[in-house]
Order: C-alpha cells, then sequence, then structure tokens
C-alpha cells in the first residue's frame, strides 16, 4: 500500500496555480504598486508612501471614504434586521409559501444591470415613486432621486438593500429551520406573545446566522460598485461615489494604477477591521447569551 | 400529535374557545397573505414596472404622470426592435461559454484540491488549507489592477480565457468540496485501495458520485457569480464582440439613452435566461445560498 508522497500536492495544483496567480501574486503586486508611480505608459518609479500622502491630501478620496462608511452604517443593519422579519414570514405553513420564497429571491439572481435600470425607471422624476408618495401626500413635487445631490447616495442604498433581501432571508430561513419547534411550544405554554417569542427564543438563537450576516453584508458594503456605476455613475457631483468606484476611475480611465492601488490597500485594511470587529462584538454577545 | 395530556387539555379547552380561534386563526392568515402581498410587490414591481414599459406602443407617452401601469394597447413590438439593436444572440453566446468553463473548472479543480484536503495527511496541510482560506477576506477590488496588468501580459484581454481564469478556481468551492468529501466514510478509501485502485480514481470513480448535491451546489453559485458579473467584463473587455449579457445590456442604454421603450424590452429579454434557469433549479439555488452562508 505505498502510495507516492507526492500525491496529495498532485491534486492540489491545478487550483492552487489558479489562486496563486490570480489571488497572492496580484495581492503581493498591487501592495507593491502602491508604492510605485505606475501609469501603464512609462517604466514604473518607486515612490515611497507618496501615493498615501497624496491620497490623504485628496478632498474626494476622503469625500467618497466618508460615503463609504455611511453606505456601510445605512445598508448593514437594514440587511442584519429586515430580512430576519421576512424569514419569519416566509417560515411558516402557508399555501403557496414555495412560491413567495421564490420571489422574493429574483432580485439575488438577478444582473445588477437590468435590477439598475429597473431602478432607474421607478426613480425618474415622473416614475412610480414619485407618483405613489404623491397620491400618499407625502410629497407634493417630484423629488429627483438620481440626481440630487441629496439623495443619490440613499437612493442607490435603499436598491442595494432590496437587492440583498432574499439572500440574506434564505441564511436566516435555514437559520429558522434549525431552531427546535419545541422551545416555541414551550413559550406558549407560558403565555409568551409573539413578540416575546421573536425577542426570547428567535433571536438568540439566530445570533450565529445574524454574525454571519453581519460580516458578509458589511464586507459587500464596502465593496459596492456596479449599483453606483450603473444608476449614477457617482454623481450628482460626486455625491454618490464610493471607495471602489473612485478606485476603478483613477485606476481604469485616468490610468493612474499606482495611486489607485495605494487606495485599493486602504480599501483591504478598512474591509478587514470591519470584519474583524464584527466578529468580535458578535462574539461577545453569542457568550453572552449563552451564558 | 401531542403527549396525553396536553390532547386532554386541548379538548377541554374547545367548547369556549373554538369560535375565537378561528377567527383569530383566520385573520392571522389575511394579514400573512397581505404582507406577503406587500413584499412581493416591493421585490418584484420593479422588474413588473419595466416590463410594462418594453409593452408600450410607440404612439403611448410613456413619460406621462400619472403613470399609467397598464399598456393601452399592448405590443411585443419592442421586443424585436431591441434584439435589432444590440445582438442579443451574440451576447447571449459569451455568457453561456464562461459561464460553461468557469462552472465545469470550478468543480473540476475545487474537488480535486479538496479531496487530499479532506481525505490524506501531508506535510503542510493544514497551511496550505489556511491559505486558500485566507484568499476569501481578499477583496478583488484589490486584486483588479495587478490581475488587469498579469492578463495583459498573458495576453488575455478581450479573450474568453481572461474572463473565466480568474475565477477558474475559488476558495469557497474547496471549502465547500472538502466539507463533502469528509462526511464520507473512510472505509471507501481503504477498501478501493486494497482493490488496487489508485487515489484519481478513488477520486473521479468513488468519491466524486457521492458528493454530487454540493457539486450542484457549487455549479449553481458559481453560476450565479459568472452570469451576473460585471467590472471584470468591464476591464477586461473593450472589443463588444466579446461582451457578456451584462456588458451589452450596459452598452445599450448608452446607445440609446432616450429610447426607454427600447431599454426596457432589452432589459426584460436579458432577464428570461436567468429566470428560466432559476424556475428550473430554484429549489438547489435557495440551498446553495444557505450551504455557501452557513459553512462558508
Amino acid at each position: 500500500m505505498k502510495r507516492n508522497p507526492l500525491t496529495p500536492y498532485l491534486f492540489l495544483v491545478p487550483g492552487c496555480m489558479i489562486l496563486g496567480a490570480f489571488i497572492f501574486y496580484p495581492m503581493l503586486q498591487a501592495i507593491w504598486l502602491s508604492f510605485t508611480d505606475y501609469n501603464m505608459v512609462t517604466e514604473e518609479q518607486f515612490v515611497g508612501l507618496e501615493n498615501y500622502g497624496t491620497l490623504f491630501q485628496d478632498d474626494l478620496f476622503w469625500k467618497v471614504l466618508v460615503q463609504t462608511l455611511i453606505y456601510l452604517v445605512g445598508v448593514v443593519p437594514a440587511l442584519v434586521i429586515l430580512p430576519i422579519f421576512l424569514a419569519i414570514l416566509v417560515n411558516q405553513k402557508l399555501k403557496g409559501i414555495g412560491f413567495f420564497r421564490s420571489v422574493f429571491y429574483i432580485p439575488v439572481v438577478t444582473s445588477w444591470v437590468v435590477a439598475g435600470i429597473a431602478w432607474e425607471w421607478v426613480y425618474a422624476n415622473n416614475g412610480i415613486l414619485n407618483y405613489l408618495l404623491d397620491i400618499f401626500g407625502i410629497i407634493n413635487a417630484p423629488i429627483h432621486w438620481l440626481t440630487s445631490t441629496n439623495t443619490a447616495l440613499f437612493a442607490v442604498m435603499a436598491v442595494t438593500v432590496w437587492k440583498g433581501l432574499g439572500y440574506y432571508m434564505v441564511i436566516y430561513l435555514a437559520g429558522l429551520q434549525s431552531i427546535p419547534s419545541e422551545l416555541y411550544e414551550a413559550a406558549d405554554i407560558d403565555g409568551a406573545n409573539l413578540w416575546q417569542k421573536i425577542s426570547k427564543v428567535t433571536i438568540p438563537l439566530l445570533m450565529p446566522s445574524i454574525m454571519i450576516v453581519s460580516v458578509m453584508s458589511s464586507i459587500a458594503a464596502m465593496k459596492v460598485f456596479e449599483e453606483i456605476y450603473i444608476m449614477t455613475g457617482g454623481g450628482p457631483l460626486n455625491s454618490s461615489k464610493t471607495l471602489v468606484l473612485y478606485i476603478y476611475e483613477e485606476a481604469f480611465q485616468k490610468l493612474n494604477m499606482g495611486y489607485a492601488s495605494a487606495a485599493g490597500v486602504v480599501l483591504f485594511i478598512i474591509t478587514l477591521i470591519f470584519a474583524v470587529i464584527n466578529i468580535r462584538i458578535m462574539g461577545k454577545k453569542e457568550s453572552s447569551i449563552q451564558g | 400529535m401531542g403527549t396525553p395530556s396536553l390532547e386532554t387539555k386541548r379538548v377541554t379547552n374547545v367548547p369556549q374557545q373554538t369560535m375565537t380561534h378561528r377567527v383569530k386563526k383566520l385573520i392571522k392568515t389575511v394579514l400573512n397573505y397581505m404582507l406577503l402581498f406587500i413584499v412581493t410587490v416591493i421585490m418584484v414591481g420593479p422588474f413588473l414596472w419595466l416590463l410594462s414599459t418594453a409593452l408600450k406602443s410607440g404612439h403611448e407617452n410613456i413619460f406621462q404622470y400619472p403613470p399609467s401601469f397598464i399598456p393601452e394597447s399592448p405590443t411585443l413590438a419592442n421586443f424585436p426592435a431591441a434584439l435589432e439593436a444590440f445582438p442579443f444572440w451574440k451576447y447571449l453566446f459569451n455568457s453561456i461559454v464562461v459561464a460553461v468553463f468557469t462552472v465545469g473548472l470550478n468543480l473540476l479543480f475545487c474537488s480535486l484540491a479538496a479531496y487530499p484536503l479532506a481525505r490524506m495527511s501531508f506535510r503542510g496541510k493544514n497551511l496550505i488549507f489556511l491559505l486558500i482560506l485566507s484568499t476569501m477576506m481578499i477583496p478583488f477590488q484589490l486584486l483588479m489592477i495587478p490581475i488587469y496588468i498579469f492578463a495583459l501580459d498573458l495576453g488575455l484581454k478581450n479573450t474568453y480565457a481572461g474572463l473565466i481564469l480568474p475565477h477558474a478556481t475559488t476558495a469557497f468551492g474547496i471549502f465547500l468540496m472538502r466539507q463533502a468529501f469528509i462526511t464520507l466514510p473512510y472505509e471507501l478509501d481503504e477498501s478501493a485501495r486494497m482493490d488496487g485502485a489508485s487515489s484519481f480514481q478513488i477520486w473521479w470513480r468513488i468519491l466524486m458520485p457521492l458528493v454530487k448535491p454540493s457539486l450542484v451546489t457549487l455549479a449553481i453559485f458559481t453560476f450565479v457569480m459568472s452570469w451576473g458579473d460585471f467590472l471584470w467584463p468591464l476591464i477586461i473587455l473593450d472589443d463588444s464582440d466579446m461582451y457578456t449579457l451584462p456588458l451589452g445590456l450596459n452598452a445599450l442604454t448608452g446607445l440609446f439613452s432616450s429610447n426607454w421603450r427600447l431599454i426596457a424590452a432589452g432589459s426584460v429579454i436579458s432577464m428570461i435566461p436567468i429566470i428560466i434557469v432559476f424556475a428550473i433549479l430554484q429549489r438547489y439555488f435557495i440551498e446553495g445560498a444557505t450551504k455557501g452562508a452557513v459553512k462558508g
């Protein structure tokens, strides 16, 4: 039964070659580039921390950074909380519930381009959203959702939430289905109302899922690109521009590859910080509930 | 049925509670369906609004206020017009080629790599696994610049290979397949080895057929990722003949920014393939999402 000691490595070769070539090598390359003035035209020069210095003095960089954090702070709580209620809603034994689960998932599988176009049309000045708000008497003049500096960022945030709801709902649904029904029966016998059942049974037992969703949605929020590129292009007046769109423009429109790489490294560091914070906080909460 | 004691309790309560109970239950059901209906409108409303626009004929003012939801004289004329305005079939073909190869390579490479990580002991195993998992934390947006430069060096601009290769293996896929392999009994390998099977044969003939559910999950997960991908194709393609559907549609909106009927019709057409796939496989889609999250 002698085995070739190289066998395990041979199985790993194709996958690791791809990951090496398209993740580890580019990762090191990105860090290196962030210390150079590479622009695809002239030979790159090592410039030390100059890119980072320029970055931190660029008002637009700070603006997009703040807007990225606004995105995060707005979108993450919505995507952590709202899908819980959706999951509870579709976790009931009702006729046709499978149909509703699928329908709520449709935005998830639709490409960002179609979703973006659909929402541009909803947000149009003469569009359906302004009409609905008008007939309910909430507004008396149409709001220029995507073309006003006051609303563009928030209008796109709402679409991000809308598109993510179904995905996180399904994650919670799996969590809900692992909660033993005896716990609810016991709560019923104790005379608990719906809200007590949710806050005392569902939420605590859903903590692992809540942690996963908050980590996933904050990483996703830091990387937001498609919806902004498609619906507003970062405008008006950069009011909806976020970090990844800024990196994209610096790199592929202005060819400031070195400078854009420095912004990418900043993005990476912030993403890591948020992931770690999330895991820490949620880990604590979970243990305090169990303890 | 519950325990006998619960049963008797329920029976004694029936006379005075039946009516209010039934009414309560009915109200609850009605409320539930109302809520489900409202969420449905929010989820598919934007698409239905787009569909309504795509069905409106040329003489109808699509910008009128109040907006009209039902087309006055519905027409399908915008759909062939949209198909003429952008080479839908070419983009569909490109999307299919990219998705098929991305899915195929992921199934192959991820399960190849997962096999020794799950079922063999060798030097550096934990380190290699840790390195693979760590790639999940690295945002593609940090890597897009060097990958672009690298792909240019390899001559991958405007090629299928350029679209496929960066996504040909994912840490998530390796992780998912490793979980699947770990759950299989080890006696399988042992007895096959007694019979003289090689490691490769064990992997391909014995283990792979047993992890089909996970392969399906991985296939769907990779398919959705590849089908909807926008940022990487946007970077690596400038030849419109190579566009995938999302890019083609995006270009259409640029070209016909004022012709909303055409844009709406094009959007609806480009939604059809994924909706068909989803309708057939929706059970697996939803299972796949949970496997991806709970274990990933």
